[in-house]
């Protein structure tokens, strides 16, 4: 499929239509995918951005009589530097720095004007350059492309691959070495973590959120016997994304079941040890949910 | 310095042992001050055998010398080359001749009895050890300045006396008013220094030469005006030295030093090293009667000045100051006459400088008697507990008068009758002068008879000592009566036994040259009369006043002139107007041109570094993007160089 | 159409990749903008490669990748050491270089 795509020049060193259509079909698709890495709010929108962009490259290589770069481009970049990303975007969570909000004062028009005047710049460069007439690569590549760039690789740049290859290896060291945390701290067992929960006197850990039975509703937070919200008992990474639900609607709501609105609903005596943890309602899947997410942070 | 043996051209014997007069009073001060407390059991004893020592050598000098006529009486030792530069050789060498010994045998003689008289006197101090250390390294000094052959060699035992004079000043440095004094002594003589320095310099430029007998051969062939100049800047040197008319202010302060030191140096012996620059220069002044007429004028003025000062000081040893001033003043004022003075400057010169002592040893045993007590008011009466004390300060007090037939007569007589002699033609100089020395003889009789009658006559006035028990004046011990009986028979008899026959007169002839000849506007018969009057009547007012009459332990307000006069007639004020306000304006703005020029320069190219600094450091934002967004915008605005250049 | 257009592609993903770079906040999209950059660069290579029939802009392009791909790996260690230590990804937090 890949030689099918593949296409010849003409003797003016024009492209054949099925290219031309393929690159102009490709070109939008990837200059709009570039645009949502820049305007996209969420990194991992940014990050399938670029994916769209990458694969679309791969198959302008291929189209450029050059297919073994496109399965690279597509086995290196889509691949493993991308899932890199992706992993990365993980590990680090939601950030405030995910929004588009700009903090440092003109940036943004100074950014314009770089980008706009960086396209017109080197848009007047391609311009301007006189060309010959395009060769094509049907004499390079010989019997096939692979074929013909090992012969190079492995020929006149056998000297620059060991170098790359260094290069790896001290990468791979060097990102170990960066990531790699000494332990300060004795590590903390299982057993010395229960005894200290023990010891603290909070044996139920913090509060769980107000689970309601009206929607996913762990965003909302539980009360404590003031009736007030206590802001802890939600997600953190709900509250970092502003998803939670108000809880004075709900606070709202037991006092009228405490003002008697309710006649028939009798509401157990508060103990003294239920203060921290006294969730209007909660069952025992809910706590064992909480548990995980304790176990978690 | 390369000693190579002693050499003499002397025509008497002995002449060689000229170097051990300075020799071993240094060698006492040397192993006195490096012994330490080692040598404090028997250190005195040791610094009063050093100036006897000196005094020995000295009497062998002269009666050695007296054996050949007067001609053939100087002689130069020489201790070999000093200074070998280019054309230039000096050797370190001693000139004795009849003036050098007669400083000789005054400060060996003077300062013997008052090391004696010390022994007693700094008995009860803890640093009497270095008391004589110092004393003898003044000792030394003093005769290293009247013995040298050269200008520059005076110039060393010049500046020695100055260190033990800022030294014995300061000697009870533990009191601040007293260090200062010492300082201020030392700042002003410095001041003369610098004086004898240009003269030094000049002589070198003009002659090439700084030993006295080069420079005495060569001033004939000088320029008047250079002369001149040298003779003024030897004056400075003089005036700085020996407190005279304006470099003066110091003496006063001067007495915060122990009486003995007062005795010594700032009366008999130190203070009177100008005088002897002026007459040992007699060659120079002779050949420049301006330089010479500048000369009377500072004495003259330096006379009545410091017995104005004197009528109105009622510290004994500030009146005693004042009256050293003035008496030095006499003597300038003699110098300044030339040849016709010379030699009754260095007379009234050495009988000042016996009975002066005299007086201070007695002003000191005074203090000794009375808890150190040095206000007169104070005082009163005392010749009747202090006998011996009141004996010999009466016959210093006398002398000083100029009362027939003691010393003062013999020595102070001439110089008035001198300073009646027309000079150069000049009537009106012998008027002035001689008048001056006529009324200063007449205000010298009020003040020193003001002192003595208020310190021995009239009144007990004594009041309790500083701890509170009542005075008990009492006689001093014989080590320090002793010198003081010695000093007054000095007092007494010194000036008979020198002016009878001129033998005096004549013993200087070989250095001062001939007495010239000169004839007095008023004859010598009628200014003997004249003073001896004026002496007595001034002496009776003062008896009137404050023998007789009640003296107030207050001292009244007094007129306008008594009142400057308590101030030394405002000298530090002036000096305080005309050079340490200026100076110190000087320096201010010198500190403030420092600043704001030369700082400023730095500092303004600091600050504005500093400032292009803050304004580089506010691009600077520390944000990669904003580096990054310069760099892209860099780019584009090279690509559009670029491309525009291609086109 | 010729290759020229290739090259105004790549050259508009390029000015989008600085732009990105300077205007997203979140270090890892900044390096994503870097890493378009890069690819950007790849497809001109690969263009030139075609337009002179010589396979060395080829090869280049493949280094390109290799280089890119040790950069991004210690790149990303950087941004998570970062991010260990100060709990923030964005490129504005880091402004020791601040005058």
């Amino acid at each position: 499929m890949l030689s099918s795509l593949a296409t010849s020049l003409t003797d003016a060193g024009r492209t054949t239509t099925g290219e031309a259509i393929l690159f102009w079909v490709l070109a939008i698709v990837m200059v709009l995918a570039a645009g949502g890495l820049l305007f996209a709010r969420k990194a991992v929108h940014a990050a399938l951005s670029l994916v769209v962009v990458m694969i679309g490259l791969a198959f302008l290589y291929v189209a450029q009589d050059a297919p073994f770069l496109g399965v690279v481009q597509v086995v290196v970049y889509t691949g493993a530097i991308m899932m890199l990303f992706l992993f990365v975007l993980m590990l680090v969570g939601v950030d405030a720095s995910d929004t588009l909000t700009e903090t440092l004062r003109g940036q943004r028009w100074v950014a314009a004007l770089a980008g706009l005047g960086l396209v017109v710049v080197l848009a007047g460069v391609v311009g301007r350059a006189h060309y010959g007439p395009a060769v094509g690569l049907t004499d390079a590549n010989g019997a096939s492309n692979p074929v013909a760039l090992a012969r190079l690789v492995f020929g006149s740049y056998a000297f620059a691959l060991e170098a790359v290859g260094a290069l790896l290896i001290t990468a791979a060291i060097g990102a170990i070495m960066l990531t790699h945390r000494r332990r300060m701290t004795p590590r903390v067992t299982q057993r010395a973590r229960s005894t200290a929960r023990v010891l603290s006197g909070t044996l139920a850990g913090k509060p769980v959120p107000g689970v309601y039975a009206r929607h996913n509703a762990m965003d909302v937070p539980a009360l404590d016997p003031q009736g007030r919200p206590i802001e802890e008992s939600v997600s953190r990474v709900l509250r970092v994304r502003g998803q939670e639900a108000d809880a004075r609607e709900y606070a709202a709501r037991i006092d009228r079941v405490l003002s008697g609105d309710w006649a028939n609903t009798v509401r157990p005596p508060l103990t003294a040890t239920s203060e921290t943890s006294s969730a209007p309602a909660t069952d025992d899947s809910d706590a064992a949910e909480k548990s995980d997410e304790e176990a978690k942070a | 310095m390369l000693i190579t043996g002693i050499t003499t051209d002397a025509a008497w014997s002995g002449a060689a042992l000229a170097p051990w007069l300075v020799g071993i009073p240094l060698l006492s001060a040397a192993v006195l001050l490096l012994a330490g407390r080692r040598s404090d059991r028997w250190g005195h004893w040791l610094g009063v055998l050093a100036p006897l020592a000196s005094l020995v050598i000295g009497v062998v000098l002269l009666f050695s010398m007296l054996s050949v006529p007067g001609g053939s009486r100087t002689a130069t030792v020489s201790l070999g080359r000093w200074i070998d530069a280019g054309t230039f050789h000096l050797d370190a060498g001693f000139r004795i001749d009849p003036l050098s010994l007669t400083f000789v045998l005054l400060v060996t003689f003077v300062g013997t009895l008052i090391h004696v008289y010390s022994v007693a006197y700094m008995e009860h101090d803890a640093d009497r050890r270095r008391f004589f250390a110092y004393m003898n390294l003044f000792v030394a000094a003093m005769l290293l300045l009247v013995t040298a052959s050269s200008y520059l060699l005076l110039f060393v035992g010049w500046e020695g006396v100055g260190l033990a004079s800022y030294l014995l000043i300061g000697f009870w440095n533990h009191n601040p008013v007293y260090a200062a004094a010492a300082k201020k002594a030392f700042v002003a003589n410095r001041i003369g220094d610098v004086g004898l320095i240009v003269a030094m310099g000049l002589l070198f430029s003009h002659v090439g030469a700084l030993d006295f007998a080069t420079v005495d051969a060569a001033v004939p062939h000088l320029s008047t005006g250079a002369v001149t100049a040298i003779g003024l800047m030897l004056l400075l040197a003089a005036c700085g030295k020996s407190a005279q008319f304006p470099l003066q202010s110091w003496l006063g302060d001067a007495m915060a030093g122990p009486t003995p030191v007062s005795a010594l140096i700032h009366a008999a012996t130190m203070v009177t090293a100008g005088v002897y620059l002026v007459v040992r220069s007699n060659a120079i002044f002779t050949a420049a009667p301006d330089a010479r007429l500048v000369v009377t004028i500072v004495g003259a003025i330096s006379l009545l000045f410091g017995a104005i000062v004197g009528c109105a000081k009622d510290d004994i040893k500030k009146a005693l100051a004042a009256s050293t001033m003035s008496q030095i003043g006499y003597m300038m004022l003699a110098a300044g006459l030339g040849p016709v003075g010379y030699a009754f400057a260095i007379m009234h010169l050495v009988t000042h400088g016996f009975f002066k002592a005299g007086l201070f040893l007695g002003a000191g045993s005074v203090m000794h008697g009375m808890d150190d007590q040095t206000d007169m008011r104070g005082f009163g009466g005392l010749g009747r507990t202090m006998k011996i004390t009141y004996f010999t300060v009466m016959a210093g007090w006398l002398a000083i008068l100029g009362m027939f037939p003691l010393s003062g007569f013999w020595s102070k007589d001439p110089i008035i009758e001198a300073a009646f002699v027309p000079q150069d033609g000049q009537t009106w100089r012998a008027w002035v002068f001689g008048l001056v020395a006529l009324l200063g003889a007449g205000i010298t009789s009020f003040y020193m008879s003001r002192l003595f009658f208020m310190t021995f006559e009239g009144k007990r006035r004594w009041t309790t000592k500083t701890d509170g028990t009542p005075q008990h004046p009492h006689e001093a011990p014989a080590l320090m009566t002793v010198p003081m009986v010695i000093l007054a028979i000095g007092s007494v008899g010194l000036g008979a036994f020198l002016a009878v026959g001129d033998r005096f007169t004549r013993w200087l002839e070989p250095v001062t040259g001939p007495r010239g000849d000169g004839q007095a506007v008023l004859p010598g018969w009628l200014l003997i009369t004249l003073s001896l009057v004026l002496v007595i009547g001034a002496a009776a007012y003062a008896w009137t006043r404050y023998a007789v009459a009640e003296v107030p332990a207050t001292p009244p307000v007094g007129t306008l002139v008594t009142r400057a006069a308590r101030k030394d007639l405002y000298q530090d004020v002036v000096n305080d107007a005309a050079l340490v306000v200026p100076g110190r304006m000087l320096t201010r703005s010198l500190v403030f041109g420092d600043r704001a020029v030369v700082d400023g320069a730095v500092s303004g190219i600091a600050k504005s570094t500093v400032k292009v600094g803050d304004l580089a450091r506010k691009v600077q934002t520390g944000h990669v993007r904003s580096y990054a967004a310069t760099m892209t915008l860099g780019v584009v605005v090279l690509a559009v160089v670029v491309l525009l250049l291609g086109s | 159409m010729t290759l020229t257009h290739y090259v105004v592609l790549a050259a508009i993903l390029f000015s989008i990749g600085a732009t990105t770079v300077l205007v997203r906040r979140n270090a890892i999209i900044v390096f994503m903008g870097v890493e378009l950059m890069l690819n950007a660069t790849n497809l001109a290579l690969v263009t030139f490669s075609r337009m002179h029939g010589n396979l060395t802009g080829q090869v280049l392009a493949f280094f390109v990748m290799v280089v890119a791909a040790a950069e991004v790996v210690i790149g990303l260690a950087i941004i998570i050491s970062i991010f260990r230590t100060r709990r923030s990804a964005s490129v504005d937090d880091v402004n020791l270089l601040k005058g």
